[in-house]
């Protein structure tokens, strides 16, 4: 059945594909923000994941080594961040907003011989007579891998923060880094291992991009993206499964958007496209006067460069 | 084995040194760069740095343009840089440029196509408002419920490029403009235009309010007990609100200043260098301001100087791209080394490096 | 004075000094240099006015030499970029797109012994500046005829960039040819706003096979249409700007190419042999300008024997695609029999014909 044209089965197919860069992005952005640190620069990460994985996937032939080649190749950025911000204790902030800058540039001069060219082709995962099923089959299994494996992380991310010890132990250094220290925990190290999680975890969202969501590479192919990972993961309040709700918001107004175009529904475009960031400030100011301040879900640290003294 | 150790407070040789090192640094490994994509490294920096400024072909021209260029980045730093100073980080200074450029922009059209002497000074004050306006928003969500600024700012950057290009497809295209999006001309038009106040000087009015700025922030920091409050603050929140200092009213301060010039930068920019509203207006001063901010130490003369330094890598750049054929990202590459050093040398004001031996027992 | 003054009289003079060939003198060699508005590498709109460079040098070998700047910005910047290559020496500048219109005109009057050429635009505010364009819509006429009689579920999905008359001639032609060739078919519009950004390009051909189009028109300028109806079989599309060959056969069944190849050394030419002077250029299939890419083999041979005569015939100019009677969307007539569309209304084009059902966007 069919709401003014458009099929329900089908959007929501299409969103969980459309959100599945900005989810990575975001849950690897929370670990590291439950670890204390603050990385703005998300869209730089995402975009170098872009092009190393179509690099490598075009060199290789083959799509998952293109998925790790992007992460290993925006970890690689973010390691440059984990040095500046944890080694030579540099202000987060700028750090982030030069990475992104940097990892602009960098990526468009990597990707230089690699325009226009298509890259091999992820295939879907085979559901068989499954992804015939009416509607739901549409939209739980006619989906490339990396659509599961993105949900799988959320649901590993949040089960490892929940239940585990080095869940706890990241979010202790998240929430009291001096404490966590005089434990005897080793601060700068749980959150360079978060910040390459994060980047690795960016690479993944900017190599789908680039190998499964286009395909195709040019510069500045990831448009933004990073920023709204950034958004989501305060529009989520830190919690794994909420980041799954805000990726869908998101990608799933832009995909409403140009639904409503081809079904010859008339909406004002700029203000469609407007709404996914009026409605996470209306979640923001939500949840940081809301009841009981949950503006206590931030990690406490988050932003503060940490020096052991001894 | 090297140890970090704390100065008691930060040294003054260093915070100096460090700028003018971290460009060493970034002109040794942008040559590096240059030369792995195949170009003469000694004749792009050069191209980049010296020609611009000293070339009989090009520098008559260039000169001038680094003031054009520089104008907004400095104006806009120095807001940024107050608030920064106080841990108010205002990320959505593009946005709020862009808005103060519409506010501007949609006042001086309405007058169009009269010849009043009021219309330009009533755009200045349109576009400050504008973009103070924009800023408001984060600065009261965050004083009322707390919400992060931070965040808040950047997500209105989005909403302000969305309203941007709706205004120049919609309410303030060009009905003369053949169907293409896009503003009349501002600076083609005596009213509104913002034009070069000396000739061959590339000043404008918008290069003037930034010198301005600079002078006042700097007066403001040094003598005025608000530029106290400002950096007290940054350093030492908690001793600061035993002092008085309104944390709230710092918040709506801070980013009310650095909204209004980034407005005010708009608004310069629309009616004079680039002329016209059009959808891709925001060439993302906003954020470079930020690289400007830091870059300058968050001190008005070193925002000055910085910001002349970026404006130099922007044209120098440019010259590169269609001397030596290469490729713009490359400057882009390059920018960002710069920020990166930058940032990397300045823990030595801040810290000293200790070789320490490991005791036995 | 209207003129805007940002430049230095020192520029001016320096200029003078370094441009001062009289106008009407050939040259032993000149310097013609391009601005271009995205990467040469977009495989789009830019990469095609690149293969144009490319073809001057092959055509002019060590008489002329050529420079060019990629990703310039509208606005400011442009204007900065087209005085320091007046500075450097250019004698012609291609200035690629709409929005360097008011940069050209300006710099052109500080540099009148420079020429430039500004494409898609329509001022000419001094003698040393010309316009040029394509008749794009002639290629949109022979795709929409494929398009119709190649469409199995009757719905075409036209991808537009941005609501400029341009846009609309482009979608007027597809539609009237489609329907000539099946009168059954329906067209749908998504206006992208932009000209190259091919995650919003891909999303845009997403929803339009979604809603069970089976070929895709594009107006921007990215592959990722194309990609995209790769993934589905049965869709097919055409290349745009460019020939977008490396989706052959299918999806993609044709091309319109931009060839400014013939345009550019003509003009060049001129320069060298002293003989440049303003023009106003819109030129089609019959010179080259708009070229259709090489029809594949999953088009039914007697479509493509049909495509091709359609081509032949606006080249030899026995037919206008905008012949009458058309009769706009909201009903009232546009052209009588046999009248064909007077250019002035063609630029100034910002109503639908007929059986196009949807807005043109404010």
């Amino acid at each position: 059945m069919d709401f003014g044209g458009i099929n329900p089965a089908v959007l929501i197919a299409s969103l969980m594909v459309a959100s599945v860069p900005i989810m990575l992005a975001a849950i690897g952005e929370l670990v590291v923000e439950k670890a204390g640190v603050l990385n703005l620069g998300i869209e730089g990460m995402m975009i170098m994941g872009a092009v190393c994985g179509f690099i490598a996937a075009v060199e290789t032939g083959s799509p998952v080594m293109g998925f790790v080649g992007g992460a290993i190749g925006a970890a690689g950025l973010a390691l440059i961040f984990a040095l500046l911000t944890q080694v030579l204790l540099a202000n987060q902030v700028a750090t982030g907003l030069a990475l992104t800058l940097f990892g602009l540039g960098l990526s468009s001069l990597l990707g230089q011989g690699y325009v226009g060219i298509k890259p091999p082709p992820t295939g879907v995962v085979p559901f068989g007579p499954l992804r015939d099923i009416p509607g739901v089959g549409r939209v739980l299994f006619s989906h490339d891998p990396m659509v599961y494996l993105s949900i799988a992380v959320v649901a590993a991310v949040w089960l490892v923060l929940k239940y585990s010890r080095t869940g706890l132990i990241l979010r202790a250094v998240g929430e009291s880094a001096e404490a966590a220290h005089a434990l005897g925990y080793k601060v700068t190290r749980i959150r360079i291992a978060a910040i390459l999680f994060g980047g690795a975890m960016a690479g993944l969202g900017g190599a789908y991009v680039s190998l499964v969501r286009v395909p195709q590479w040019t510069d500045g192919i990831t448009a933004g993206a990073g920023w709204i990972a950034l958004a989501i993961v305060v529009f989520a309040s830190w919690k794994p499964w909420r980041i799954l709700i805000g990726a869908y918001l998101f990608g799933g107004i832009t995909v409403l958007q140009l639904n409503l175009q081809a079904a010859g529904a008339r909406i004002p475009v700029e203000y469609l496209s407007m709404s996914p960031y009026l409605i996470t400030i209306l979640v923001l100011v939500l949840i940081s006067s809301g009841k009981g301040r949950a503006a206590a879900t931030a990690p406490a640290a988050l932003g503060q460069n940490f020096h052991a003294a001894r | 084995m090297l140890r970090l150790e704390k100065r008691p407070s930060p040294s003054r040789f260093w915070q100096t040194a460090t700028p003018v090192l971290a460009v060493a640094l970034t002109i040794v490994a942008g040559g590096v760069m240059f030369a792995m994509l195949g170009k003469d490294p000694v004749a792009a920096i050069r191209t980049i740095f010296w020609d611009p400024l000293f070339s009989p072909q090009f520098a008559a021209y260039s000169r001038p343009q680094l003031l054009v260029k520089a104008g907004p980045l400095i104006l806009i730093a120095i807001g940024l840089s107050l608030g920064f100073r106080a841990g108010i980080w205002n990320i959505g200074a593009e946005g709020q440029y862009i808005i103060g450029a519409i506010c501007g922009a949609a006042v001086g059209l309405a007058f169009y196509p009269a010849n009043l002497w009021f219309i330009f000074p009533l755009m200045v004050l349109a576009g400050a408002l504008g973009g103070w306006a924009w800023a408001m928003i984060p600065a009261i969500l965050k004083t009322r419920f707390n919400t992060s600024e931070i965040l808040v700012s950047l997500l209105l950057v989005y909403v302000a490029q969305a309203l941007l290009a709706s205004m120049a497809l919609g309410r303030l295209r060009n009905p003369e403009g053949g169907g293409f999006p896009g503003s009349r001309n501002l600076s083609n038009w005596d009213a509104s235009a913002n034009l070069e106040l000396i000739p061959g000087t590339g000043m404008h009015w918008g290069v003037v309010a930034a010198f301005v700025a600079v002078i006042a922030a700097y007066v403001l920091l040094q003598r005025h007990i608000l530029g106290f409050q400002i950096k007290l603050a940054g350093q030492a929140p908690r001793a600061a609100r035993f002092a008085g200092v309104h944390p709230s009213r710092l918040v709506v301060l801070c980013m009310g200043l650095s909204g209004g010039l980034a407005g005010l930068a708009g608004l310069f920019e629309v009616a004079g260098p680039a002329g016209q509203i059009s959808i891709d207006f925001g060439s993302g001063y906003g954020f470079t301001a930020i690289i400007v901010a830091f870059l300058g130490r968050l001190n008005p003369i070193g925002i000055l100087l910085a910001g002349l330094l970026m404006a130099l890598t922007y044209i120098g750049g440019e010259l590169a791209q269609f001397m030596l054929g290469l490729p713009s990202a490359a400057i882009q590459a390059f920018q960002g080394m710069l920020l990166f050093f930058l940032l990397a040398v300045d823990l030595l004001s801040n810290y000293r490096i200790r070789l320490i031996r490991r005791e036995v027992a | 004075m209207n003129r805007r003054t940002l430049m230095a009289t020192a520029a001016l003079g320096l200029g003078l000094a370094f441009g001062s060939m009289a106008t009407a003198q050939p040259m032993d060699k000149v310097k013609a240099c391009f601005v271009y508005v995205g990467p040469i590498g977009d495989g789009g709109w830019t990469f095609q006015h690149h293969q144009g460079l490319l073809a001057v040098e092959a055509a002019y070998g060590d008489k002329v030499e050529t420079a060019y700047q990629e990703n310039v910005p509208e606005g400011a910047d442009a204007e900065r970029v087209l005085t320091q290559m007046a500075l450097s020496g250019c004698n012609i500048i291609f200035t690629t797109s709409f929005g360097y219109m008011d940069a050209t005109n300006a710099v052109a009057a500080k540099f009148p012994n420079v020429k430039f050429e500004h494409a898609t635009g329509y001022k000419r505010e001094a003698p040393n500046v010309s316009i040029y364009n394509a008749r794009f819509y002639e290629g949109r006429a022979v795709t929409g005829h494929i398009a119709g009689r190649m469409t199995k579920s009757g719905k075409i999905g036209y991808i537009g960039s941005f609501p400029i008359p341009e846009v609309i001639q482009g979608i007027n032609a597809t539609y009237i040819h489609a329907k000539k060739a099946n009168p059954d078919v329906t067209i749908s519009v998504v206006w992208a706003y932009t000209w190259f950004d091919p995650a919003k390009e891909a999303d845009a051909a997403k929803a339009l096979i979604e809603q069970g189009v089976d070929v895709i028109v594009q107006h921007t300028d990215s592959t990722a249409p194309l990609a995209e109806a790769a993934k589905t079989p049965g869709v097919i599309g055409f290349g745009q700007a460019s020939d977008m060959s490396e989706y052959k056969p299918s999806p993609r069944v044709s091309a319109i190419v931009d060839n400014w190849a013939p345009y550019y050394v003509k003009r060049v030419g001129a320069v060298l042999d002293g003989t440049w002077e303003s023009v106003d250029s819109w030129e089609g299939i019959a010179s080259g300008e708009v070229g259709i890419g090489d029809i594949t083999d999953a088009v039914p041979a007697d479509v493509k024997a049909e495509a091709e005569a359609l081509r032949d015939a606006i080249a030899a100019g026995t037919y206008h695609p905008f012949t009458g009677p058309l009769t706009k969307q909201d009903g009232s007539a546009w052209l009588a029999e046999g009248q064909t569309a007077p250019d002035g209304d063609l630029l100034g084009m910002n109503f639908y014909l007929e059986g196009i059902s949807g807005e043109i966007p404010k």
